[in-house]
């Protein structure tokens, strides 16, 4: 018997094994992650659109961000976020925020079209992210199928943003905002990056042509007519009991008075 | 005679010499009720109950109470190619495909959502006159029931279409079921036929929805109105009313004609809210399926103080023997509501025992003239409205740009808080009205004029009251504390002290002008 026969027939052979197959295994790994990945941040940091987005950033993002996008106390660091982040917070009107109160509201745009379009070049120059997209690129109307938007919409985003997409209320004043109105590149960036309290949806999660399908949703709810009268704000049976209490019985008891005044 | 008169004669005596109705008839007919708006109230009531029978027939015809499985291919194409339950698609093709449906939906919610607001408000006339008093305090129970059913019968049809926003509402209703120590999942069990949803449910509420509970407000609703006929209406205070008189118009021809207009009204009313709000639109809330729920949802108002009990309970929970009991469900979802809906349906009894008062009343107190009952019933109604407020409170946040937690903190300590000085608020109120009275009987009406005397002096004439106008505000018996009616017996040990305590507080009341200061102003 070999000495290597005599190793292989001991006990403890099978767990070194083991470890040294995991250990090789792990270090593989290791060494393959460490390698530049499959989508390396574009290597633009020289383009003029970058740079005019770096200068746009420290005057009106670093106080909060950072001098280097790595973030602060106050405000998360931007490495990675990608341009579909920038577009949607920016584009919104959502950052820079007016005040640091529970959370961004949607308001005027501070930048226009093209020093958002330069942040968010930026911001996709520090690390690969979400690219941001265009209404035009995404077809919804085509793609999208409104009945299994619904049935996403309301698996996925109700909870939340209520049946109708009226928005609800969330923890500590925090809310999700009514999606009334809102353009479909936003509710698709949204969807990607998943800003402030509003968790991502991974192309895996949700497939990008099931988003579409919850764009399509979104669109035939914020057009569809008021098909039993006044909507009411479709918030539910509150406002219902509401204008119960008010009109209803209001009006009921403004006649049982009339009546009883005439009977004298 | 005319021919006609002559033939609908001898039809009238063919049928009153075989049932004697016209004896009968004639004595009824002729029968005496009093006038006031507030009496009315329970018109309402009874009005759009027959509404709610009217139109839930026309919406059985097409309703499917099943829970079978169906892809829905109707007219609402947002939805079109979804599996669904059979309930919930029947009642979107009540909704888009029958004609009328819609409105006739919208009319029995409604219907339904007046029938309760005036229960609430008949009920608080009732209470605040104090007309549950003897002989009337069976009557009271059966309101109680009434409104209890009431709720029942409402809830469940708010559950039968299926939709998101019901079948959340069932959830809810299984977790109080659960939440019952012991036998609780036994008996949500029982109810679901298996695990929640199962298939059973629906078909089973239906059944009482549209049978059972309409069958038992049809019996209690005969026996109310049958104890109105019989112990006769209250009426308020006046001149020439007593307690052995109904003093008022006979019911043929004055209240026939009033009444049926009323139910027109109502009626008109209902339909106009159908025809211009929408309401439930179960169509915008999808289909019932246990993994989805909504933001902001809600019952509908009558339930919404439970609601708003279930979302104020701290999450407080106990473990023994292998079982829990979850108080957070427990206590806001059942214990509370039990103890609450007791004490309603018992308080005649407890006022009773309280003032020693056990002689029958049928002239109305003056809100004011009771002033411990009159701050109950409010506070009541303070109790009520802060539950109710807890109840939309994600509604309330997201419309007032306020925080859920914030809301939910003051409702919390505002529960115990606001309803006792609403008490001691009302109270005040009440004998601040006792003492105007007082002084309106004593030196009259301000005019505004301004006399000035030959001495130089400037006097306001106060114009006096009509003998009428004094006698209503005067003719209230105060009460006297105890024990003077009654044995000090009455008042010993714990029992006793509290009933001494609470007669006391009772007996508050700022004293009636007396006849002799009536007749010494007369002098004047």
């Amino acid at each position: 018997m070999n000495k290597f026969t005599q190793f292989r027939r001991r006990k403890i052979a099978g767990p070194i094994l083991v470890v040294a197959a995991l250990f090789t295994i792990g270090t593989a790994f290791g060494i393959a992650s460490a390698l530049p990945g499959a989508q390396p941040a574009p290597s633009s940091s020289t383009s003029p659109l970058v740079s005019q987005g770096k200068a746009i950033f420290l005057r009106g993002c670093s106080s909060c961000h950072g001098l280097n996008a790595e973030g602060g106390a106050i405000a998360p660091s931007l490495i990675g976020v990608g341009a579909a982040a920038v577009d949607f917070q920016v584009g919104t009107g959502r950052m820079p925020m007016a005040d640091m109160s529970q959370q961004a509201m949607r308001k005027k745009p501070v930048y226009n079209a093209d020093e958002t379009a330069a942040l968010a070049a930026y911001v996709a120059s520090l690390a690969p992210g979400p690219a941001s997209v265009t209404s035009e690129n995404l077809n919804w109307q085509r793609d999208g199928n409104i009945a299994q938007g619904g049935q996403l919409f309301r698996t996925n985003c109700a909870m939340c943003h209520n049946f109708a997409g009226q928005g609800g209320a969330l923890t500590n004043g925090k809310y999700a905002p009514s999606l009334m109105g809102v353009e479909p590149k936003y509710v698709y960036e949204a969807l990607i990056t998943g800003p402030q309290s509003m968790p991502k949806f991974s192309d895996t999660t949700i497939t990008p042509q099931e988003k579409l399908s919850l764009i399509a949703w979104l669109q035939s709810a914020n057009h569809e007519q008021n098909l039993g009268g006044a909507s009411l704000g479709r918030v539910g049976p509150v406002t219902e009991g509401l204008l119960v209490w008010t009109l209803g019985l209001g009006l009921l008891i403004g006649v049982a008075v009339w009546l009883a005044m005439k009977a004298r | 005679m005319k021919r006609s008169e002559k033939a609908i004669g001898s039809v009238a005596n063919y049928v009153d010499e075989r049932t004697g109705a016209a004896k009968w008839l004639k004595k009824n007919l002729t029968k005496v009720f009093p006038d006031h708006w507030s009496f009315m109230l329970g018109e309402i009531c009874l009005y759009s109950f027959i509404i709610l029978l009217l139109s839930g027939t026309f919406l059985t015809f097409w309703f499917d109470p099943s829970q079978r499985d169906v892809v829905y291919n109707g007219a609402y194409s947002p939805l079109s190619g979804v599996s669904m339950s059979s309930a919930y698609a029947s009642t979107l093709h009540i909704s888009f495909d029958v004609r009328g449906g819609l409105l006739m939906r919208q009319i029995h919610h409604w219907a339904a959502l007046i029938f309760m607001a005036a229960i609430v408000a008949h009920l608080f006339r009732v209470f605040f006159t104090g007309a549950f008093r003897k002989p009337r305090e069976f009557n009271w129970i059966i309101g109680i029931g009434l409104l209890t059913f009431g709720i029942v019968e409402g809830f469940l049809g708010y559950s039968l279409p299926d939709d998101l926003l019901s079948g959340t509402g069932i959830r809810i209703a299984e977790a109080i079921i659960q939440a019952l120590p012991v036998v609780g999942s036994y008996l949500a069990f029982f109810a679901f036929g298996g695990p929640f949803p199962g298939t059973a449910f629906i078909p089973r509420i239906f059944i009482v929805h549209v049978l059972i509970l309409p069958g038992l407000f049809l019996a209690l609703i005969t026996i109310h109105l049958m104890l109105v006929w019989y112990q006769k209406h209250t009426q308020f205070p006046g001149p020439g009313r007593t307690e052995k008189n109904v003093v008022g118009y006979p019911l043929m021809p004055v209240y026939m004609a009033k009444a049926g207009g009323f139910f027109f009204i109502v009626f008109s009313v209902t339909a106009f809210l159908g025809a211009v709000a929408s309401i439930n639109p179960i169509w915008l809330y999808g289909p019932y399926t246990p993994g989805q729920i909504s933001a902001g949802s809600q019952p509908d108002w009558y339930m919404g103080w439970l609601d708003g009990l279930v979302r104020m309970a701290p999450p407080l929970e106990t473990h023994a023997f292998g079982h829990t009991i979850s108080w957070n469900i427990l206590l806001p979802g059942l214990i509370l509501p039990g103890i609450l809906f007791t004490g309603m349906a018992l308080y005649p009894f407890i006022e009773s025992w309280v003032t020693g008062d056990k002689r029958e009343h049928h002239l109305l107190d003056r809100p004011r003239n009771a002033p411990n009952r009159t701050a109950l019933g409010a506070m009541s109604i303070a109790f009520m409205i802060i539950s109710l407020v807890n109840g939309g409170n994600d509604i309330i946040a997201t419309h007032f740009h306020l925080t859920i937690n914030g809301i939910m903190w003051f409702t919390r300590i505002g529960l115990f808080i606001v309803p006792p000085i609403v008490f001691i608020i009302t109270k005040r109120i009440c004998l601040s009205l006792q003492r105007a009275d007082r002084d309106l009987v004593l030196h009259g009406k301000e005019t505004g004029r301004l006399v000035m005397l030959p001495s130089g002096e400037m006097v306001e004439v106060h114009e006096q009251l009509t003998d009428a106008q004094k006698w209503t505000l005067t003719q209230h018996q105060q009460p006297d504390a105890l024990p003077a009616p009654l044995p000090e017996s009455a008042t010993r040990g714990l029992k006793g002290k509290l009933r001494k305590r609470m007669n006391q507080a009772h007996a508050i009341q700022i004293p009636a002008p007396t006849l002799s200061e009536l007749k010494e102003l007369d002098h004047h």
